[in-house]
Order: structure tokens, then C-alpha cells, then sequence
């Protein structure tokens, strides 16, 4: 009865939980992506978003499936394998008052769409890009994926020989600016990290080790639920303060830093690693090393730079979305064809 | 074929020799040859005199031997001439083949300095001093090479009579009014002018009089046309990658945007222009702007069409509106890169796995590269589906003369978008992919739409009436079968195609594109020798209604194209299946621009004379 209650429970922009959902999921039970998908259907209620303000975009794979299965009233784009970005970048320029959110996996973005994924973030899109991560190819029945670890072992896959591609450290060569991992199985982290996203204007690339149950869930896997859970170790206590929210968190100046966003929400980091500055991409790779080496996984953010100015703001649009925009506005007038013809030889 | 008919330009009938040459000239690519090339056709045409220019050049930035033909015709017959009359020679490389090009009574102009024997006694030969000419005049040293460039221009104008002043008017309109590029070269031109008239006796037929032919024609490449015409159609968003020879729309979309679309009311721009990583992403970008309801489009070439076919596939199955311009080069592979080409016309409408039927477009001028321009975008948003515009090389690259744009006849046609207040009378209830009207045109919201009813989930997958993923098979089958309704939907919305048919013919000739001035040149010829022809120049596929009746009405039709396979050929044949025993495929390509001369001894060798 309490979470019937909660469900019906009104948010400020008179929404209940249930018109963040989407269509029922088609994903197997207990899939990591699930989680992140209730995720955002909560943060979505819980932050008060008008659910038409948002834009979802996806690739192919299970991962890119799953935007249907949350806010059913935003627009989305289910486009191609590995090209994603390049649907969301066109189509922010529709609207750019919209926030836009895509969702890609470890095959859509680390082998297929690795060009765009690294383009995308060389020009900043106002993008969450939340990679669902479980190193392998689901849809296709399990074959290995380009993050797979170098010696895991798969049925009828055999032994992977190759060494892994790391989406953080991708990121973090391509001049992102927002750069974090998370893992499905920690959902406070991952929430905090992806309200955070939604604040930053830039690209805000989020890494998520998102299990798949069918496919790569062995308790040795590094991409399973097991050893996420015994390995996970996060960089620092992650909260995310709206705007115009007091902030009401014990201040210990020393092991404190605080983020302001351009809409003035605040990343507060506490118990932070020691050796990590989130404004150091060296000291990011470094400490992605040092994880590598103690077989630990490394979650929290990585890298922030809320300076970089983003592809929408590069082109110099107006303020009203270019997609309301008539015809007086868009089509030159007959005397500007004149001048054109007169400047002609 | 008789000996008394025409064969080649060079043996034609002049009737004198004014006004109605050809000439080629052979520098040394790189070496800024392009603006006294420029400068010659535009001072030709500034003097009154129908005129084309043509850039043969290698694939290579600087070193290789590279051409410029330029033809002066009275008759305003201006397809590439198959040979010239004249040829100036100054890259040392390609001489002897550049002599060689001559007939019987060519002129010769060649730099002094090559050290190459001119082993012809049947030809006018000028050398020029040209080390000298460039010592003689006061040039900083940096620039000697460009500047050299103006001798020929300066010898041309003395042995033709071409007039000093449009030579100097088409300097600074080049330089756009820059005072001390347009003194230095026009220097160049007066000096060696000077020595010309000192020391060299001209003993050839050839000059060119002012006439008043060009009066109200302006010169222009396709490409820049198309870059006008799609910022007047409103463009709003351009994602391009660059290739040859399409990388010039982007340039010119690049420089007139910002002149010309600056929102009124903000000073801001009303679009955006992205350089992709590449022709996949460039054609994903504009899906997804497509999608968002902006006028997007991409310009590329055949290598970069081949990339773009997934998400043609997707923009015409999600019915995206996008406009793509193809500035065809010869194919397949990287080919002929640098060379003109008809061959994309299957390859764009079929792009696409699974039944696909594109819309195609075919320019015929610049003039008509601007109103595609704009009036793709028009059809694009009409019809909600990929409009591909089929311009080449030869249209894109090259100067041509052309009527002044004219202003769109027509008010932007958005097609059928509902927003908030639509969505208020229907009470919410609609569907993507309904099909109301009957026309198998449905009507689609954009992202951005606050009504609670708006959003729906484009996919690449099976959809319904309501987009909803679905893999049943009659919804299937009910999508493909709208889809073929809305094609054919719009066969009456697409440019028809012009027809001349001004006396009684029984043949009846078909062609596209920059196919026209020679097949134009052609039926004059012809028509000399006493073959009369119509003409139906196409200018969209699916054909119209005019086009079915034209091949109804002939009975016998020469298919004209820049291609192997005779690529129109092949789908008219495929219309119109009872009547293609009539059409018969004159189709080649070398890479160079149809010629009349070849056009006239294939019909000719058709229709058995």
C-alpha cells in the first residue's frame, strides 16, 4: 500500500511517478539496465522535469532499447548502431531548451560507434551520454564486446585475447568535459552522478557497469553484479544540491570540494582519494592505473570542466528554438536576392 | 560515316572565325592558373560573348599538368568542344600532348622557355619570352609565379581582341576590389599586350567581336546556386563532410550564411553548419535535425553517398525529411575524383536496404541549382521523406552563365506538423504514421511540443499507425504499402521536366543534368543534316505524368546520359514497360563532359545515315 501511495504522490509540476514510465520493458529480469532506467524515471519525478522538456536518443543493442521503457511523454530517437550522437547532435539544434539524454552500450559506443563517441565529445554536445556497460553483446547472444576483459571467458566465446578499450579513459583522451563511472548495483552513487549530469551544459559521458544476467554475470566477471558489489570503490561521497536549495551537508573545508554549475546547482565532494583532482585529467588516468593494479573497480567522477563552451553555444542561435521559427524569420527577402544577383559577375 | 560531315570542331563549319572557337590551356596545377582563367572567360563574357569554361584538373594540389578549355560560341553552343582551335601550352610536362591536341590551322601560344621542339609545320606557333616578360615587370618575388599567369592572358587579349578594360573589370571583381593584386596582374597583362603589339604578327584567323548575347546573364558555378538557393529555402542546418567536387556548396553555405541569415529580430543566426567526421555522421546529424523539424541537409559525392545509405534507409522507413545534394564524380570507387559523372542516379533512388524509392532531382543549370535549392526542402517537409539533388562536376565546379535567381514563387511549404494548438482541436488524438488524408502523407509533432499528447519514438524498427514497436506482419505490410501511396503521391509534385517540341519530330530525345548544352548543340547540328528531334529534359524522378506522355508520343527516343548503364534508361524502361522497345540508351563515360560532336554520330549512326 505505502508504494501504491508513493506512486500517485504528485510532484510540483503535477506529475505522478507513473508518467515518467515508458512502455513495459522487453529486458530480462534483474538486467543492470533496468535499474538505471527506474533511475531516471525517479529523478525525473523527484526533480520536478516536465517530461515534453526532454529529448532521448539511442543506438542499437539492449541497452538502446531502453529509453522506450521510461518517460513515454519525452520525444526520443531510436536511431542507428553506433550512431547515436550524430542523430542527438542534428536534432539538438531542433530545440535546444530541450535536455538531451542518450543511451548507448559498450558495443554501440566502444567498437561500432567509437568514431562518434569521440567526435561528440571533442564538440561538446549538451548530451548525457549514459553508456550501459556489461561487456558483452546481449541482443546478439553474447559475443564479446570491445570493454571485455582480456582473459575473461565466455560460453561458446572461448577466451578473450584482446586487451580492453576503457570508456574513461576515452573520454578523458577526447577532452570531455563531464567524466564519471558508475555501477548499476550502487544506486545512490549513480543517481547523484546523473542529477549531477543533468546539470552540466556540456557532454557529461557516464560510464555504467550494468551487468548482464544472461550473458556476462559470472561472480569473476568484472562487469557482474558480484564483483562490482566486492570491488566497487568510489573516489569520493558524491551529493548533488539543486539550485536555490540550502546546502545542509557537514563542511570539512579540507576533504571538501564543491562544484558550482552553470544553473547553479552544486557538486559536493566528500572523503575524496586522496591524489584526485577532478580539474586533472593526468591525475584521472592515474588513479585509473592505480585501480587497474589493485583489481578494484573505481566509480564517481572523474573529470569536470564546467568552462568549455558547448556546440550550441559555439554556433550563436538565438534563444527561441529554431524549430518555431517561420518563414519570416528563415527566408531571406526578395531585395536580398537583388543584391545577390547584383554582386554576381 | 560520310567524310563531308562533321567530325570533329576543329573541321566544322565556321562560318569566320569570330566569336566561335575553342581554346585549351596547359599550365602547371597550383600555380594559380585559375585566375587568369577566370579573368579570360569572365572579361569574354563581359564583352557580350556567350562563353564556358571548363577545369580539367588532376586530383592533386600542386605539380601536375592540369587544363582549362574554354569555348566562345555565338550560337551559344558552349558543351565541352572535343578539340581546340587554340591551345596555350605552359607546363613544361604536358607540351607535347597539348600540341598534339591541334588540328590543321591551330594556334599555339606557348612560354619560350620549355625546351621542347614544336615538330608540327601546319600549325601558327607564338612563343612568348614569358622569363622576361615576368623580369620586365616590378613584381615582388613571392608572387612571380601567380602573376606570370597574366601573360597568356595578355597574349590572348592581343591575338583575339579582347577588351582591356572588361579584362581589368573582371580582375576586380576577382579580387574583390583589392587595389594592389588587381594593379600587379593588370600590369602584367598591359606589358606583355605591349610586347605583343611590338613583336608578334599575328597571321591567325581567330578574334572575338562584342556582342550583346550575355546582356542580363550573370556566371556562376552550380555550386554556389545550390549554397544561395538552400539559404533562401531557410535552411537551418547543414552537416557536410568534405569530398570533391561537393565540398564547394559547404564553402559557399559558408560564406553567404552568415551574410544573409541573421535572425531579424536577434542578430543571431538561424542555422548552424557542421563539418562532420564523416559522411555517416554527416547524414546522421541531418536525420536527427530532419527529425527535429529543421530544413537540414548534406551536399557530398558518390563515395560518400555509398556511406550514407543506412541512414537514407532510416530517414525514408521513419519518413525524416532531409535533402542531400550529390555532386556526382565518376564512380565506382575513388575513380575519376576529379571528373564528371551521371552515374549516381540508381545508387541515390534506391539508397537504402529493403524497398526503397527515392526522390531525385536534376539540375540542369545554376539558375535551376538555386531553385532546387530551396524548393527541395519544400518537397523534403511536403512529403517527409529524403530528397536527393543530382548536380555533377561539370554543373558544380565550372563558371556558367545563367538568368538572375529568382525569388522563390512560392511560400515555404512545412508540410503537415500539428503543435500544441493543432493537438488542442484534434483533443490529443492522432497517430505518426496515420495515413488521413489519403495521400499516404502522414503528420508528425516535433520534439519540443509541450502537449501532453505530442511525443512519439522514432525507430528504424517496425512500427504501427501510432509508432508503437511492433513485428506484426499486416502493420508491416500496411507501412510499405503507404509508403508506395505516398511516392506515388508525389509524382505530381516534383518539377516536371521541360519539353522542346516546336516542329514535327518523330524522335524524341531524353536527358539530364549538365548533359543539356551539348544535346541543345546537338539537335542544331542535326537538324542541319535534316534529322528534327524533341527534347524532354528531365528534372525528377518519379516521372510525371509529361514524361509518360512524351515517350507515348515518339517512336523513337534516345535516352542521353553521362553513364555506363544508361541509368534513366534503365528506370524509364522499368515505368513504362510497354513502351521500351522505343528507348534506346546513348550513354558513355570518360570522365569528360558530353560533347555534341559524339551525340551527333551516335544518333546519327542510329537512325542509319
Amino acid at each position: 500500500m505505502a508504494k501504491r501511495k508513493r506512486k500517485l504522490e504528485v510532484n510540483q509540476v503535477g506529475l505522478t511517478k507513473d508518467q515518467y514510465q515508458g512502455a513495459e520493458s522487453t529486458l530480462c529480469k534483474g538486467c543492470g539496465h533496468e535499474s538505471i532506467s527506474n533511475q531516471i524515471v525517479s529523478i525525473m519525478h523527484e526533480m520536478n522535469v516536465v517530461p515534453e522538456n526532454i529529448v532521448k536518443f539511442s543506438g542499437i543493442g539492449c541497452s538502446s532499447k531502453s529509453p522506450t521503457y521510461f518517460l513515454g511523454r519525452s520525444f526520443g530517437f531510436n536511431g542507428l548502431h553506433g550512431r547515436m550522437p550524430s542523430i542527438a547532435t542534428g536534432a539538438v539544434f531542433a530545440d535546444h531548451t530541450l535536455k538531451a539524454l542518450g543511451f548507448s552500450g559498450d558495443g554501440d559506443t566502444a567498437s561500432i560507434g567509437m568514431g562518434q563517441f569521440k567526435h561528440v565529445m571533442r564538440r561538446n554536445l549538451p548530451l548525457v551520454y549514459i553508456i550501459e556497460n556489461n561487456g558483452v553483446y546481449g541482443l546478439t547472444k553474447g559475443q564479446f564486446s570491445a570493454t571485455a576483459d582480456q582473459g575473461l571467458e565466455l560460453s561458446k566465446q572461448g577466451l578473450n585475447p584482446y586487451m580492453p578499450v576503457d570508456i574513461v579513459r576515452e573520454a578523458l583522451a577526447s577532452n570531455a568535459t563531464f567524466i564519471a563511472r558508475a555501477f548499476s548495483g550502487d544506486v545512490s552513487q549513480l543517481r547523484e552522478i546523473i542529477k549531477a549530469a543533468l546539470s552540466h551544459e556540456g557532454i557529461a559521458v557516464i560510464d555504467v557497469i550494468s551487468p548482464c544476467v544472461s550473458f556476462n554475470n559470472e561472480d569473476d566477471a568484472h562487469h557482474s553484479y558480484s564483483w562490482g558489489r566486492e570491488h566497487e570503490v568510489a573516489i569520493h561521497d558524491l551529493a548533488y544540491v539543486p539550485p536555490r536549495e540550502e546546502i545542509e551537508i557537514d563542511y570539512d573545508e579540507t576533504s571538501t570540494k564543491t562544484v558550482t554549475m552553470h544553473d547553479g546547482s552544486l557538486i559536493v565532494l566528500k572523503k575524496i582519494k586522496e591524489g584526485h583532482d577532478i580539474s586533472s585529467r593526468v591525475k584521472a588516468v592515474n588513479l585509473l592505473d592505480e585501480a587497474d593494479e589493485k583489481g578494484i573497480l573505481l566509480t564517481g567522477l572523474f573529470y569536470i570542466n564546467t568552462q568549455q563552451e558547448n556546440l550550441v553555444s559555439i554556433k550563436n542561435l538565438p534563444d527561441e528554438p529554431l524549430n518555431r521559427m517561420t518563414e519570416e524569420r528563415l527566408r531571406p527577402s526578395a531585395e536580398a536576392l537583388t543584391q545577390v544577383n547584383n554582386a554576381l559577375f | 560515316m560520310p567524310e563531308n560531315k562533321a567530325t570533329t570542331d576543329g573541321e566544322r563549319q565556321h562560318e569566320d572565325n569570330i566569336n566561335d572557337f575553342s581554346l585549351t590551356i596547359g599550365t602547371v596545377n597550383g600555380s594559380g592558373s585559375q585566375t587568369s582563367n577566370l579573368t579570360l572567360i569572365r572579361a569574354l563574357f563581359k564583352m557580350g560573348i556567350p562563353v564556358s569554361g571548363k577545369n580539367l584538373y588532376p586530383s592533386n594540389i600542386q605539380g601536375m599538368p592540369t587544363w582549362f578549355t574554354i569555348r566562345v560560341n555565338k550560337r551559344g553552343h558552349l558543351g565541352r568542344a572535343p578539340q581546340p582551335d587554340l591551345v596555350v601550352a605552359m607546363c613544361p610536362e604536358s607540351f607535347e600532348d597539348d600540341v598534339a591536341l591541334l588540328p590543321p590551322g591551330g594556334v599555339l601560344i606557348s612560354d619560350d622557355s620549355i625546351r621542347k621542339d614544336v615538330k608540327r609545320d601546319d600549325i601558327i606557333h607564338y612563343p612568348l619570352p614569358v622569363r622576361k616578360l615576368v623580369r620586365g615587370g616590378d613584381i615582388p618575388r613571392s608572387l612571380t609565379t601567380y602573376v606570370s599567369n597574366m601573360i597568356y592572358v595578355g597574349a590572348l587579349a592581343y591575338i583575339l581582341g579582347i577588351d582591356q578594360e572588361m579584362i581589368r573589370q573582371a580582375l576586380e571583381f576577382h579580387f574583390g576590389g583589392k587595389e594592389k593584386p588587381v594593379r600587379l596582374n593588370f600590369q602584367m597583362v598591359e606589358s606583355t599586350i605591349d610586347y605583343c603589339t611590338e613583336n608578334l604578327q599575328k597571321i591567325d584567323p581567330f578574334r572575338v567581336e562584342a556582342m550583346d548575347a550575355t546582356a542580363g546573364l550573370k556566371l556562376i558555378s552550380g555550386n554556389e546556386a545550390a549554397a544561395l538557393g538552400a539559404a533562401f529555402g531557410g535552411v537551418q542546418f547543414v552537416a557536410w563532410y568534405p569530398i570533391t567536387p561537393a565540398t564547394g556548396i559547404a564553402d559557399m553555405l559558408n560564406y553567404h550564411l552568415p551574410i544573409l541569415r541573421k535572425d531579424p529580430e536577434t542578430g543571431k543566426n538561424t542555422f548552424a553548419v557542421i563539418q562532420a567526421e564523416d559522411e555517416l555522421s554527416a547524414a546522421g546529424m541531418v536525420v536527427g535535425a530532419g527529425w527535429g523539424g529543421l530544413r537540414a541537409m548534406t551536399s557530398t559525392s558518390g563515395p560518400g553517398l555509398s556511406l550514407m545509405t543506412e541512414f537514407a534507409s532510416l530517414a525514408y522507413f521513419s519518413e525524416t525529411p532531409l535533402v542531400v545534394w550529390d555532386v556526382q564524380r565518376v564512380g565506382p570507387s575513388t575513380g575519376l575524383p576529379t571528373r564528371t559523372s551521371q552515374g549516381d542516379v540508381l545508387l541515390a533512388h534506391y539508397l537504402g536496404h529493403g524497398d526503397t524509392q527515392n526522390i531525385v532531382l536534376f539540375p540542369g543549370s545554376p539558375n535551376e541549382c538555386f531553385q532546387f535549392g530551396w524548393q527541395a526542402f519544400d518537397l523534403a517537409e511536403r512529403l517527409q521523406t529524403p530528397v536527393y539533388v543530382l548536380s555533377d562536376l561539370d554543373l558544380g565546379v565550372n563558371q556558367w552563365m545563367t538568368e538572375p535567381f529568382e525569388y522563390p514563387s512560392t511560400p515555404m511549404d512545412r508540410g503537415k506538423i500539428l503543435w500544441e494548438e493543432d493537438l488542442e482541436q484534434w483533443k490529443g488524438k492522432w497517430g505518426r504514421y496515420l495515413d488521413v488524408d489519403g495521400d499516404g502523407i502522414p503528420y508528425r509533432t516535433l520534439p519540443g511540443n509541450k502537449h501532453p499528447e505530442s511525443a512519439w519514438f522514432a525507430r528504424g524498427t517496425g512500427h504501427d499507425e501510432f509508432a508503437r514497436y511492433t513485428e506484426d506482419p499486416d502493420e508491416w505490410w500496411k507501412k510499405m504499402e503507404r509508403l508506395a501511396v505516398k511516392y506515388e503521391s508525389s509524382r505530381e509534385m516534383v518539377p516536371p521536366p521541360e519539353i522542346e517540341s516546336d516542329q514535327k519530330a518523330d524522335i524524341g530525345l531524353v536527358g539530364y543534368g549538365s548533359a543539356d548544352p551539348a544535346i541543345q548543340e546537338a539537335r542544331y547540328l542535326l537538324e542541319q543534316e535534316g534529322i528534327s528531334t524533341h527534347y524532354l529534359r528531365l528534372r525528377a524522378v518519379p516521372f510525371t505524368e509529361s514524361v509518360h506522355q512524351f515517350v507515348k508520343d515518339h517512336s523513337r527516343l534516345y535516352v542521353i546520359e553521362m553513364n555506363r548503364d544508361g541509368q534513366v534508361h534503365q528506370l524509364l524502361s522499368l515505368d513504362l514497360p510497354g513502351e521500351a522497345e522505343k528507348l534506346t540508351s546513348v550513354a558513355k563515360l570518360d570522365g569528360l563532359p558530353l560533347s555534341a560532336v559524339w551525340l551527333v554520330e551516335q544518333i546519327r549512326n542510329l537512325e542509319g545515315q
